[in-house]
């Protein structure tokens, strides 16, 4: 009996609120929520990019090992810094320290710039060269489709994120944002890092030039 | 953070580099294109796993929230393998 009632007791407690089984905050799991769904998104676009290249006979592999694997390394490279000075900035938000928080989130959104005016760069010379979302000079029109649709999708969410970071860096250094709100933020920066991870090896080291259709 | 301090996560920056250059490697050498595919994939999903892990935080996160997540992401994420039969289907199709 005393067992029974107990457990009545434990479950009222559990169901009447106030409890929090993931131990995280609203904000935290919202964002955790979103992610798991832009993971479908992309997982999608990139799904779509490999059935396409599977099924054509003549795929383009336009990028020469310098610049576009060069410069794209690099890019990668940003991205993986800023990720880094990202959790710098969480760390010393937990630490209570606002002016190392500011200074690393200024760090990331600089890194994250970097990457966006290099990709911006080489967009301007695919088009150059005669690439849009309907033809390119190398091969399956579909190439350039792809390419733009899910290398565009993912500077969109990395300008959001740039947005995004300075917002919390300016309400941070106002003393307006708790911790919290940093980490959240910085979940959002490394998934953005996260899909490059497979952007890059799948759309650019896949395609590298194999000295017969290069671009130039 | 604190379980783990920044030691780890400068450990892990420095995985996530190492593999990217494993990765431009195979490019540069021009690895055939199936070999190449299996280990950039492979590679794709340690680096994937270890932001997730260390930099998300997950790591450090309640089981139940680890639970909640990732099968269930996971699982949606392989359903979209249900596109390859008429991929090649059409590969054959347009080889003809």
């Amino acid at each position: 009996m005393a067992i029974a009632q107990e457990a009545r007791s434990g479950m009222s407690k559990l169901w009447g609120g106030g409890v929090h089984p993931y131990g995280v905050s609203h904000k935290k799991f919202g964002m955790w929520l979103f992610l798991a769904s832009d993971s479908l998104t992309f997982a999608a676009l990139i799904f779509g990019y490999a059935y396409l290249r599977q099924a054509s006979p003549d795929w383009p592999h336009p990028f020469e090992f310098y610049p576009s694997i060069v410069v794209s390394t690099l890019m990668t490279f940003c991205l993986l810094t800023s990720s880094l000075t990202m959790v710098l900035a969480v760390h010393h938000a937990n630490a209570g320290d606002s002016t190392k928080v500011v200074r690393w989130l200024v760090a990331t959104m600089a890194g994250g710039l970097a990457f966006l005016l290099l990709h911006a760069n080489e967009w301007r010379e695919l088009i150059h060269h005669g690439m849009t979302t309907r033809s390119n000079p190398w091969g399956d029109p579909m190439f350039g489709a792809t390419f733009f649709t899910m290398t565009g999708l993912h500077m969109f969410h990395v300008l959001t994120g740039v947005i995004y970071l300075g917002y919390v860096a300016v309400n941070h250094s106002r003393g307006k944002t708790e911790s919290d709100s940093v980490e959240v933020c910085g979940l959002y920066w490394h998934f953005v890092d996260l899909v490059w991870m497979f952007i890059f090896p799948l759309v650019y080291l896949m395609s590298v030039s194999m000295g017969d259709a290069a671009p130039h | 953070m604190a379980q783990g301090g920044m030691r780890v996560m400068y450990i892990v920056w420095i995985w996530l580099l190492v593999l990217t250059i494993l990765e431009v490697l195979l490019a540069y050498f021009k690895v055939p294109t199936t070999i190449m595919l299996i280990a950039l994939l492979g590679m794709s999903i340690g680096k994937a796993a270890m932001i997730v892990a260390w930099f998300m935080h997950m790591r450090y996160e309640r089981y139940s929230l680890v639970m909640t997540l990732i099968p269930a992401t996971i699982a949606c994420i392989l359903l979209f393998n249900i596109v390859w039969p008429d991929s090649v289907r059409l590969e054959k199709l347009f080889s003809n």
